[in-house]
């Protein structure tokens, strides 16, 4: 992204010359080349999406054999070590290879048709997110799949992370693994919020952004500050225990609670992380069924972000138990108890906007509106862990790991699959099928409630967490068994969504450009969209430019059909940060290899790194550089080799 | 009810944060009740329908809501603020270790079983058992622990919450049980194989069944009277001696749980199987059949020598 020239550029209307122009600069090449060098942010956030739900499957499929194991007292099915392998890879597969990419996705593909640009800020940077994320999934899964998965949970702590307790390549695997995946995250993070603050339409101050970009903004403004936290931890136990170096080990002199912090101050924003954005597509979609505007947009924009202010405050609250002393604890039982609040006010504003409507039951309707509940149940059990003492009793049992299962499931993956029949139509041009969509959701609803409701009860009956069986005779068995059933019931429910994208795919009813008569700037261009997503830079001057004519807001007009055409090249237009003031025409790099060659050459590093085979290291290392050479070296259309005279 | 169930409670520590879990928890079922209804009686208003019935249904912009958000937060503050201050009282009342406690232990946590060393100010009442605690009822105990190997956590549901233990820091847990009772323990932080399996109990009794038990505990072992317990002690002596201890006899490792009393203790293998001589020979001959990847190697030994063990072992009262 450079500045091209302080230009003033050409307002017009929309023709089939221009169209053609434009389809001509921005169509990506046919065949593999195109395949392996697209930079559009529409095919990078499909491709997240349908990764995600490969690794979510993966999830899956390792949560039914543990359920399998612990659907009775003293089962044999899996072996203590299997069983550690398998609940720390389900762990690490749902939270970061699920739960963050698939927001990813749907934000990548989403955000410059929300914001009425043409791409991301920096596409091929976006590009090289993607393949990141692919190669550290498949160099995390290669680990698994040759017996090294990580077998100390998705929070790794030390000492049974170091060498002494865990000599196999488990561990360098997941540590290596993180920081890899870290570069894709931040990379991402970073792009995110370029995008929001320099590529909006112009007219889309800040106040009229979509609940989902404040959400996903937030989130990764987040990331940013606290992927480093656990990419240093994962690095310093690495070096423990490859090179000795006693960071973490207490017989050396080092720490083993400096691990937990590290990895806590990055691992509760996380979790707001991966669920903010899911929060904001639940605010921004729930009012199309309700046909009436979001209650308390303002509130609800400000309570995403004060949500995350104060989630850099509670860490400390997964380690109530660790004997650190009572007073910084209650500060910290304070910070998680007000927590609660921000929330309240998404869960009132959402209450509210049906109430106040006139709700239509979709698929969609159904699963935003239910996913209300199942957050106010998360919520609830997590404020009943901010009370210190209560939590003493809590934690650690499966009373904690029914309350992360309603928030990770409840706030993640049921708007993300009301999101799905949602946007579905607008990437496929096609609908997804009503009918199939109502088995879907009540199969996946009873089974989740089924599985997971009873377990707060085995929770409060004591049983503790990562255990790869249990004795008969302390009143798990039946519950246990319940919670079996449930997650098979849920599973089908999940099969049932992805059997019905593969039917529709190609044989939904055809879509159109706005099936559901929806408000905002991705509506109003075609299902699924040109490659150079508007025709014409709309210009904007309301929240919900497509209603603005029947909701009387100001009496401002949006212009869809006419504004910049920006043809001269591939352009789009940067605005100011806060007001969207048009500011300059901005240059956008073709489609181009050198994200791939990046991320083959780190891919490389690390498995140099993973073996310590030092000359692949430098191969890696090499193979990158040059692929960063040629990123970076300058071009012309980008402007980037000499003043730009016209 | 359950064995490890935090929903009732038999000692002072966890009896002051009984009401204030059962507080929290009536408050969030009631919560979620008062959104389930709201969201239902919201919903059946809707009308079902699909895209086209969505597209057909006129857009307005109605009433701000804003009441909804005020009025609704206005109604959570003053839970939020009994929960909040109540937290605070109650974490002063039981965080504490006591002043004066009537008994101090040393736990140490191993992977996967509990040390338990009895401190005292005379050495004559020093010594260390294992996986079952002996306390007196209505006296505050002060636990000491020490880790070992990696984190582990302490916890006995009915008498009190969790505290790590921690490799490199002793964190302080204490309880105080008001009736007697065998209150079971477990291991509450994953350490690895057997986590599942590493439990302990904690025996709360009388002044004089303790200051009993505790002499009976001070004493070496018995030495043996039969032909097969004199085999058996040296059989125990240069195999078991190699991780366990029985005092009075040449077994002096202390990797591995102290076996001098063996036969007082309810339970063997950190809680996994009742003591008798069925499981105590079941466990010598397979422990890693029974507890897969924990410490103990199979024995293999021949049925004289398994009879001769045992005939030893059944001595340590």
């Amino acid at each position: 992204m450079r500045p091209a020239d302080y230009r003033t550029p050409t307002i017009g209307i929309d023709s089939a010359e221009h169209v053609a122009k434009l389809l001509r600069l921005w169509q990506g090449a046919p065949g593999l080349k195109g395949f392996f060098s697209s930079v559009d942010h529409k095919e990078i956030g499909k491709r997240y999406i349908i990764t995600a739900f490969v690794f979510l499957a993966l999830g899956g499929i390792e949560a039914l054999i543990m359920r399998l194991q612990l659907a009775g007292p003293n089962l044999s099915l899996l072996t203590p070590e299997q069983y550690n392998e398998l609940f720390s890879t389900h762990g690490m597969t749902m939270i970061f290879l699920y739960a963050s990419p698939i927001l990813s996705g749907f934000s990548n593909y989403l955000w410059p048709l929300l914001l009425g640009s043409r791409d991301m800020a920096f596409p091929r940077l976006n590009a090289l997110g993607y393949w990141i994320y692919v190669a550290s999934g498949i160099f995390l899964y290669a680990g698994f799949l040759t017996g090294n998965g990580p077998n100390d949970g998705w929070f790794n702590y030390v000492p049974y992370a170091s060498r002494d307790y865990n000599p196999g390549l488990n561990e360098d695997f997941y540590s290596l693994g993180m920081v890899f995946l870290g570069i894709s995250t931040t990379v991402g993070a970073a792009n995110f919020i370029v995008t929001a603050f320099r590529t909006r339409a112009p007219g889309m101050s800040i106040n009229r952004l979509p609940i989902m970009v404040w959400g996903t903004l937030t989130a990764s403004a987040a990331n940013l500050i606290v992927v480093p936290a656990v990419s240093l931890a994962f690095l310093m136990l690495w070096m423990d225990r490859q090179f000795g170096t006693h960071f973490f080990d207490p017989s050396g002199g080092g720490q083993p609670l400096l691990w937990q912090h590290l990895f806590w101050i990055f691992g509760h924003p996380w979790v707001y992380a991966i669920v903010l954005p899911a929060m904001g597509m639940v605010s921004d979609g729930l009012p199309v069924f309700c046909r009436r505007p979001l209650v308390g947009y303002s509130f609800v924009a400000l309570s995403t972000v004060a949500t995350m202010i104060l989630g850099f405050g509670v860490w400390v609250h997964h380690m109530f138990a660790t004997g650190l002393p009572g007073m910084g604890l209650s500060f910290f039982s304070g910070a998680s108890i007000v927590i609660t609040v921000p929330s309240a006010v998404a869960v009132f504003a959402w209450l509210a906007t049906i109430w106040l409507g006139r709700p239509v039951i979709t698929t969609a309707f159904l699963f935003f509106s239910s996913m209300i509940l199942l957050f106010v149940i998360g919520g609830v059990s997590g404020f009943m862990t901010a009370s210190v003492p209560v939590d003493w009793q809590l934690t650690d049992t499966y009373f904690v790991v029914a309350h992360l299962h309603y928030v990770l499931i409840g706030i993640n993956l049921f708007p993300v699959v009301g999101a799905g029949y949602f946007w579905f139509p607008k990437m496929s041009g096609r609908m997804l099928d009503e009918r199939l969509g109502r088995w879907n959701f009540w199969t996946m609803f009873l089974g989740f409630n089924l599985a997971f409701l009873p377990m707060h009860l085995t929770g409060l009956f004591g049983m503790p967490r990562r255990v790869y069986t249990y004795a008969e005779g302390m009143g798990w068995d039946t519950l246990n068994l319940i919670t079996s059933i449930g997650s098979f019931v849920f599973a089908i429910g999940v099969l049932l969504f992805f059997i019905n994208v593969a039917k529709s795919w190609k044989g939904g009813a055809i879509a159109g450009a706005n099936p559901w008569d929806a408000p905002t700037l991705e509506w109003s261009v075609s299902s699924p969209p040109p490659p150079y997503n508007f025709a014409i830079i709309p210009t904007v001057a309301s929240r919900h430019p497509l209603w603005e004519q029947r909701l009387d807001e100001g009496g401002a007009v949006s212009s869809l059909d006419r504004g910049m055409l920006l043809d001269s090249g591939k352009e789009t237009i940067g605005t100011s940060a806060l007001d969207a003031e048009p500011d300059m025409v901005l240059e956008m790099p073709g489609d181009s290899l050198a994200p791939l060659l990046l991320a083959l050459g780190i891919s490389i590093l690390f498995v140099g790194l993973l073996l310590k085979i030092w000359p692949v290291t430098v191969l890696g290392g090499a193979v990158a550089a040059l692929a960063l050479l040629t990123w970076l070296w300058p071009r012309r259309e980008l402007r980037e080799r000499e003043p730009a005279r016209a | 009810m359950s064995p490890l169930g935090y929903l009732d409670a038999a000692g002072t520590r966890a009896q002051t944060i009984l009401p204030l879990t059962w507080f929290t928890l009536a408050i969030s079922v009631l919560v979620c009740l008062i959104v389930g209804i709201l969201l239902w009686l919201g919903v059946r208003r809707a009308r079902s329908g699909g895209a086209l019935e969505t597209r057909s249904t006129a857009v307005e912009h109605g009433d701000s809501g804003l009441k909804w958000i005020s009025v609704g937060l206005l109604i959570s503050a003053a839970p939020l603020l009994l929960t909040l201050i109540w937290t605070m009282v109650a974490l002063a009342a039981v965080s504490g270790p006591p002043k004066h406690p009537g008994l101090t232990l040393d736990v140490t946590a191993h992977q996967w079983w509990w040390e338990v060393h009895y401190a005292s100010s005379q050495p004559s009442e020093v010594f260390t058992t294992a996986n079952e605690i002996h306390i007196p009822v209505g006296v505050p105990v002060l636990v000491r622990l020490h880790g070992a190997d990696v984190i582990h956590s302490f916890w006995v549901p009915k008498l009190s919450g969790k505290t790590d233990v921690i490799p490199g820091q002793t964190n302080l847990s204490w309880m105080q049980a008001d009736q007697p009772g065998r209150y079971r323990g477990q291991c509450a932080e994953f350490c690895g194989f057997q986590h599942a399996y590493m439990g302990f109990e904690v025996v709360a009794e009388s002044r004089v069944d303790f200051e009993r038990w505790r002499d009976a505990e001070l004493k070496p072992a018995p030495p043996p009277v039969t032909a097969a317990q004199t085999r058996g002690q040296a059989l125990v002596q240069y195999r078991c001696g190699l991780c366990h201890q029985v005092r009075g006899t040449d077994a002096h490792a202390v990797s591995a749980p102290d076996l001098t009393h063996l036969m007082s203790r309810r339970t063997i293998a950190a809680g996994r199987l009742l003591n008798n001589p069925g499981n105590l020979a079941g466990w010598i001959e397979d422990p890693q059949g029974i507890k897969p990847g924990n410490q103990m190697p199979n024995q293999y030994l021949s049925s004289q020598q398994l009879s001769d063990a045992q005939a030893y072992l059944e001595l340590l009262e």
